[in-house]
């Protein structure tokens, strides 16, 4: 949640104050653009040219798992150091840091879950100004250019990616503070020289030497002979460049947006790198935006930021920051994908152009291999305002490829607890103890089935968090007992500002223990959040985080239960009367590092800490839930995220689907948003549809802001709650696919939630597609996102493939755009003819009440009669499946008119009552006689049903055990 | 899967008969189920063999074929609950782990073990019956009540309003009356006190006249220096204070002029012509300047500080006190106008400026006017009961056009107002007027709405009220208020929530909210 007026008081005041005038719409003014941060601005005057960077070839040193090689910048001549790694998997990471800093550059931790393997490299070849190398067995080969420095990386003949193309390395390096204007001219140096060099590159200006490099030499660089890229560089700065230099410069060492100055004690650091891809039109990733699934050209506008920000009432379709950032890129054509991941945690800003001009120089091995020069392709630059360059190119070639590529590093998604991927009922605020008995009771009196109900700030006793509000939720273990009685599950909130009172245990420990982030001055940061004035704890420390983790033990969390898990909120975190409404870069973490160097971590270190409590209070037996709204790249080792304070508006509601898949393409499959919208009221239809989109998306929560009108399910009429009651038990009828989809990209990282290219890539139609997705392969959802809607337009892909309605079962054939229409009651969704989907039909008040419940299996036969599915089953809330192989992995396929289980993972034992109770054929024609077989007995006969208008073979109750090994054969 | 298809059902005395049916079935319907027989669902859709009831696959579209299973999504169990109520619960709380049904038999295949809790729940339920049906008989005597003294207020009310239309029609007419009389004087008055008032005017001009003329003849001997009868320009020119063209001097030019154009002027000449141009700037000689007159006022405001009553020695946490409480009294203001010291100047004034009083009237005339005083006072007095009257009767009727309830019996809220006080706040309660929030340490006060109408279901209207247009919410609606009514023998707030934002609940126990007790025999059916 975001604004609160008048509930919270003395603490709203400001808050309040700040945000009354906005009314229903972002305050752009609260929010920096690129010419407001002064590192992105210096990084962006840079043009594209001639890069100032040599590499020194002759520093080379190869290794056992890694290339190092030494870079220098000829005009202040600071030595860089490059570091090239052949990573197995098909990728290759780079890095850039300086040879000898002042100080140390943040190198970001804790974000990659192993040291990543490393494949050997190889020099091939080289010439007095490259070098070539081998990338392991790939196949993959890179090109290092001396002068001007660029790399080549290409496959067999082909080239995949530049980098360094266009020049754009800048890498401001570590400096003393001095105070006369030479010096300052020459701190920046480096910008100002290419801008100068791409004017009058036949005239190089004597430069004084800076510190840090060949102290005392005058630099007589000459301008390498880049005709090509000095022909695309601009020409019209000459006037403005020596003010906009003085300007640039009052940034680097002190910067001041509206009321807030930042000290920058360490002065410029910034860091910026571009890259090419050439033969690439389609870009995705890099949330969190507010945008359309395929990324826009930045020209003319801002570029994509990065920077977790709590932005009140944001706006759709711009490249503003939002609460969450992870730093990766993909790129897609029909041939390949590739990914680019920048890791690094400081306010990063990433510029993407698109140009037919591909047309580049780089050594003569490729100068037949660029044919014409109308080669599509997208650049795309990075800018960070600290740290190192540090880049992994994931290298494909296929979508799973990268997902697998990129999962090795980060982690996959943490397998949820199955109650988690089941319907969360959420509002700021469930008033006290009896407001939940009664939603509860609601909800079985209306007979809509939901696993969780959440409860905001207002619980707290004051807004400390772990506590409880004495006189509205006095008796926290009786209620969430209630709760377990009908085995459901509770989620209270834990944000990580801590009040600020002396009267407060935690705060208390935690000042004492000096866990709170620092200000520059070293004393306690204090900034103003819900409670008022508030610490941060410094997530960032292990010893922090351990402590935090302790906190949620039964014994220290009082009135926590089993089923009781968590909600971190604010964790960008927000502060509401910091800069961007967040904490101020010059505060000091553990190590001495500033909030500037890692602050997109912080968030995600409060989910790791808040999940590792979690885990740790039931002895490390028992899987976390903890929801997150700030995010980095691993964050979906920890948990779900959802996409903030939106609002009850069409728009938002489908802009939710592209900003789940931006995110399911970047490992963080567990994605939602708030079912209804956050801010505002949601009419009926509106309301009813959200459900239906909800349904089918990964994280399924209804949510509300405390001024909006009470919205439970019943309240909108008999009709309207029938609606919404039956798109939530279509969730949870299919919730074994749902875990089973979930079990695979915890496995293979494998998205969740798709995009249509991720499974038809070579299908340029389906590139943009992002009003209808694919969850997991075998179903394809297109809500209704229109008001007043008639019908809907879907594109069912799939060269010779066939699509099954699952509601009508009708079959359509692939590729076509259908034209479906609709009623209110319609929710789109198709399954894939190939595949086979297992159902529970018998919704439950929970998903826990059926668990041991039966299942039905859907096949749905591809043209050539065949289909494929599979099963995953564990209890559904223990690491057993992990630890002690305690789940079962059915594969289930049909060819030959015999639907065969066996198992799929001979590892995995596990007993379920559970059993097959209906297999459902769709395509199928009448058989004679079905007959089953079960290893070591006789066949038996089944009894079917056949509709001759849909070809919907039903089997009648196979009553075969889900784990056992059998065979249905139709005759 | 397969369970006993068919349950035993045991009634709870012992002379029960046995009756077999599959498990889920009620009685009443279990004549559907007959053994060994195939069985037709019960929307008549299809026809299957007897074993197939309840034998955990869902065949029939309605669910009928599953009454003691969970395989119908829209099947429904029935759970006999001896020794409390039997009750129907979806099919899919049918070994959900969950007890739902008090027998414990909706749970008899998940593994969990449930208690019959059903001779408890009976048991309770009709203590807690029994209980609400003394409150229900006690309240319903105290609404009896209730009604009758409505009837009896209403009746009241509305003999005292025609009571009060028939004195209406006496009392307007004793306006009118008085109305007339009070013209009939006036007339008199009015006329007696123009020719007095003329009369006293002439004698003033006369009087200024008089005046003006010797203060002439005194200057005119004044500036005659020289005692001929005549003033010359050399003896205007002795006052310099004549000077009219502000050089400070009165040159020849200029006091010929203001003798007419002339070297001299005589008495009369004088009194005639020149005076009057020169009289407002003359200052007669040997006179000092006037002297200020701040004194008198000095004086006055000086006066009152002795007066302040000494026996009051004000000690000062004293004084605080009453400045606090000063502070947060509304009506201190208007005590204020009597600190402040009488102003009493003005006759002086008066006198000051040279102007008289005007003589008492003669007698007849004042005779005249004590009269017609009398007459309007008369008039006022029977004027303001007429309103009074109108304000009465207005009341009356809006009470009586009151939708008191069917019987009246909510009349006795009318006028009353309930308090409950919470942590936070003190609710107000002013049935068929207002409800409010006032924060229990200081603070405004809060308008949750004002009386609207009443807002039960249309079967039952009276159990709820509605209250409307309280003080807007930022970003919001305006406050309302739904106060639910419900059977108690004393009137109270119990309780108040805003279970959504701005919209407040609160609950009220009244008696006339209690209906006519049923039985209490009555209640406890079905049981086998």
């Amino acid at each position: 949640m975001a604004a609160a007026p008048e509930r919270v008081g003395m603490a709203a005041v400001i808050w309040t104050a700040l945000f009354l005038a906005a009314a229903f719409a972002v305050d752009r003014s609260n929010f920096k653009t690129c010419e407001q941060s002064s590192f992105c601005k210096r990084q962006r005057s840079l043009k594209p040219g001639s890069s100032p960077y040599r590499a020194l070839l002759e520093s080379l040193q190869l290794n056992q798992d890694s290339m190092k090689l030494q870079l220098v910048n000829e005009v202040n001549k600071v030595p860089l150091l490059l570091e090239l790694y052949g990573l197995q998997g098909n990728m290759t990471r780079i890095k850039i840091n300086e040879l000898s800093p002042l100080r140390p550059r943040y190198e970001v931790p804790d974000v990659l879950v192993r040291d990543p393997a490393s494949t050997r490299l190889a020099v091939t070849g080289r010439d007095e100004n490259s070098v070539e190398l081998s990338l392991g067995d790939s196949g993959h080969k890179l090109i290092l250019t001396g002068k001007p420095f660029r790399m080549d990386l290409l496959q067999g003949r082909e080239l995949v990616l530049s980098v360094n193309p266009r020049g754009l390395l800048h890498f401001e390096h570590l400096r003393q503070r001095k105070d006369s204007f030479s010096d300052k001219v020459s701190s920046s140096v480096g910008s100002l020289w290419d801008k100068i060099k791409s004017l009058f590159h036949r005239e190089p200006p004597k430069e004084p030497a800076p510190e840090g490099g060949a102290a005392g030499e005058e630099t007589e660089a000459t301008v390498p002979g880049d005709q090509e890229s000095s022909e695309k560089s601009t020409k019209s700065e000459e006037g403005s460049d020596a003010p906009e230099q003085a300007e640039e410069e009052l940034g680097s060492w002190e910067e001041t947006f509206k009321t807030h100055t930042d000290s920058k004690p360490n002065g410029p650091t910034s860091v910026g790198l571009d890259f090419s891809l050439p033969g690439f039109e389609h870009v995705y990733g890099i949330p969190e935006h507010a945008d359309n699934l395929r990324l826009r050209t930045t020209d003319g506008g801002d570029p994509y930021r990065l920077y977790n920000l709590d932005v009140f009432q944001y706006e759709l379709y711009n490249p503003m920051a939002l609460y969450g950032s992870v730093p990766v890129l993909l790129a897609h054509n029909i041939q390949r994908t590739v990914g680019i991941f920048w890791l690094n945690a400081a306010e990063t800003w990433v510029d993407i152009s698109s140009n037919t001009a591909g047309k580049t120089l780089f050594g003569k091995m490729l100068d037949y291999m660029q044919g014409g020069g109308e080669t599509p392709q997208t650049d795309v630059r990075w800018m960070s305002e600290s740290g190192i360059v540090d880049v992994f190119l994931l290298l494909g070639p296929a979508p799973r490829d990268v997902f697998r590529q990129y999962t090795t590093l980060t982690g996959t998604q943490a397998l949820p607890p199955f109650f988690a991927i089941a319907y969360h009922q959420s509002r700021w605020n469930y008033n006290d103890e009896e407001d939940v008995d009664t939603v509860d009771a609601g909800f079985d009196m209306h007979d809509i089935p939901y696993d969780v109900i959440w409860l905001d700030i207002e619980h707290t006793d004051g807004k400390r968090y772990f506590t409880w509000d004495p006189s509205k939720f006095p008796h926290p273990r009786s209620m969430l007992e209630r709760l377990a009685a009908k085995r459901r599950k509770m989620v209270s909130i834990v944000d990580p500002h801590i009040k600020v009172d002396s009267g407060y245990q935690i705060h208390n420990e935690i000042r004492s223990r000096g866990f709170y982030v620092k200000t520059k001055d070293g004393s306690d940061y204090e900034g103003w959040c819900w409670p008022g004035s508030a610490g941060y704890p410094d997530f960032t420390s292990p010893e922090m985080r351990t402590w935090w983790a302790s906190m949620f033990s039964y014994d220290q969390y009082e009135g926590s239960t089993e089923n009781l898990y968590t909600w971190n909120d604010m964790n960008e975190p927000s502060v509401f009367n910091g800069p961007e409404v967040t904490m101020y870069k010059d505060a000091v973490h553990q190590g001495g590092w500033e909030h500037r160097d890692l602050h997109n971590l912080y968030g995600f270190y409060v989910q790791m800490a808040t999940a590792q409590g979690q885990v740790q209070r039931s002895g490390g037996l028992e899987r976390p839930f903890v929801l997150t709204r700030a995010f980095f790249a691993g964050s979906q080792r920890y948990g779900a995220v959802w996409t903030g304070d939106n609002a009850a508006e069409w728009d938002h509601m489908k802009i939710s689907i592209p900003m789940c898949l931006s995110l399911a393409l970047v490992g963080i499959s567990f994605c939602g948003a708030d079912v209804g919208g956050f801010f505002k009221s949601p009419d009926a239809e509106l309301l009813v549809r959200w459900y239906q989109l909800g349904a089918y998306q990964p994280f399924y929560r209804a949510h509300a802001h405390l001024d909006t009108v009470r919205r439970e399910p019943w309240l909108f009429g008999e009709e309207n709650k029938a609606l919404i009651r039956a798109a939530i038990r279509q969730r949870y009828a299919l919730l074994p696919y749902w875990y089973t989809t979930f079990y695979h990209s915890y496995r293979s990282g494998q998205p969740v939630m798709r995009p249509l290219w991720v499974e038809y890539p070579n299908d340029i139609t389906t590139f943009s597609i992002d009003d209808q997705f694919l969850i997991g392969n075998a179903l394809l959802a297109h809500p209704v996102t229109e008001q007043g809607a008639q019908g809907v337009q879907l594109y069912l892909p799939g060269k010779g493939e066939v699509w099954y309605d699952v509601h009508s079962h009708q079959k359509h054939h692939a590729p076509q755009t259908l034209y479906l229409p609709v009623t209110m009651s319609s929710i789109p969704v198709y399954q894939r003819g190939g595949t086979i989907v297992p159902r529970k039909e018998r919704v439950r008040r929970s998903s826990d009440c059926m668990h041991h419940d039966p299942y039905t299996l859907y096949v749905a036969l591809s043209p050539q009669g065949t289909a494929e599915g599979d099963l995953f089953i564990d209890d559904g809330h223990t690491y057993n499946f992990e630890s002690k192989a305690q789940y079962l992995h059915r594969h289930f396929s049909f060819a030959s008119n015999t639907l065969t289980s066996s198992s799929a993972d001979s590892k995995g034992i596990f007993e379920s009552p559970a059993w097959i109770e209906r297999v459902v054929i769709l395509g199928a024609g009448k058989p004679a006689a079905v007959f089953l077989k079960q290893p070591g007995l006789a066949e038996t006969r089944l009894d079917f049903q056949h509709e001759a208008e849909t070809s919907v073979l039903t089997l009648r109750k196979p009553s075969v055990n889900i784990g056992a090994d059998w065979s249905i054969s139709l005759r | 899967m397969l369970l006993s298809l068919l349950l035993p059902v045991l009634g709870t005395l012992a002379s029960s008969v046995e009756v077999k049916r599959p498990r889920g079935v009620s009685l009443t319907n279990h004549h559907f189920y007959e053994e060994s027989k195939p069985f037709t669902c019960l929307d008549g859709s299809l026809t299957i063999a007897f074993d197939w009831i309840n034998d955990d696959y869902c065949d029939c579209p309605d669910g009928s074929d599953e009454p003691g299973t969970s395989a119908c999504p829209n099947g429904r169990f029935h759970c006999t609950n001896a020794g409390y109520r039997p009750q129907y619960i979806p099919s899919s709380r049918v070994n959900d782990g969950v007890c739902d049904c008090c027998d414990a038999t909706d749970e008899y295949n998940s593994g969990f073990v449930c208690e019959n809790t059903c001779k408890e729940m009976g048991r309770k339920e009709r203590e807690a019956l029994a209980q609400m049906a003394e409150v229900a008989r006690e309240g319903f005597k105290l609404k009896q009540a209730l009604i009758e003294e409505a009837s009896k207020g209403r009746e009241d009310k509305q003999r005292t309003l025609a009571e009060l239309q028939e004195g209406k029609k006496s009392l307007e007419e004793q306006v009118e009356t008085l109305r007339s009389a009070k013209e009939a004087v006036e007339k008199p008055e009015k006329e007696a006190k123009e020719i007095h008032q003329k009369n006293w005017e002439e004698q003033k001009a006369a009087e200024k006249a008089a005046q003006e003329q010797a203060r002439a003849s005194e200057a005119f001997q004044e500036l005659d220096d020289d005692g001929d009868g005549l003033v010359s320009v050399a003896e205007l020119q002795t006052h310099t204070e004549l000077d009219v063209d502000g050089d400070g001097t009165l040159s020849e030019m200029e006091a010929q002029t203001l003798l007419g154009n002339a070297l001299q002027a005589d008495a009369s000449s004088f009194l005639d012509a020149v005076w009057t141009s020169i009289k407002e700037r003359y200052k007669p000689e040997g006179l000092p300047d006037p002297a200020p007159l701040p004194e008198a006022p000095i004086e006055e405001a000086a006066d009152p500080q002795p007066e302040l009553p000494p026996e009051q020695p004000a000690p000062e946490e004293d004084y605080d006190e009453e400045e606090e409480e000063e502070g947060d009294d509304d009506e201190s203001n208007e005590e204020e106008p009597k600190v402040t010291p009488p102003q009493q100047p003005s006759d002086k004034a008066a006198e000051e400026d040279g102007e008289e009083k005007m003589p008492p009237y003669d007698e007849a005339t004042q005779a005249l006017i004590d009269a017609a005083q009398k007459a309007r006072e008369q008039f006022e007095e029977a004027e303001k009961s007429l309103k009074e009257m109108e304000d009465s009767m207005r009341n009356l009727e809006k009470e009586i056009s009151f939708d008191f309830g069917p019987q009246g019996e909510f009349s006795y809220l009318y006028n009353q107002c309930y308090e409950l006080t919470t942590n936070e706040y003190v609710y107000r309660l002013c049935p068929f007027n207002r409800v409010s929030q006032k924060p229990k340490h200081g603070g405004a006060e809060t308008s949750l709405g004002t009386w609207g109408a009443w807002a039960g279901p249309e079967e039952n209207k009276f159990s709820a009220m509605r209250y409307e247009h309280g003080t807007a919410c930022w970003q919001g609606p305006n406050r309302s208020t739904t106060v639910k009514l419900t059977c108690g023998k004393d009137t109270v707030v119990t309780s108040t929530t805003e279970p959504s934002r701005c919209e407040y609940l609160m609950e009220l126990v009244t008696p006339a909210a209690c209906q006519e007790p049923r039985d209490p025999g009555a209640a406890d059916h079905d049981e086998l």
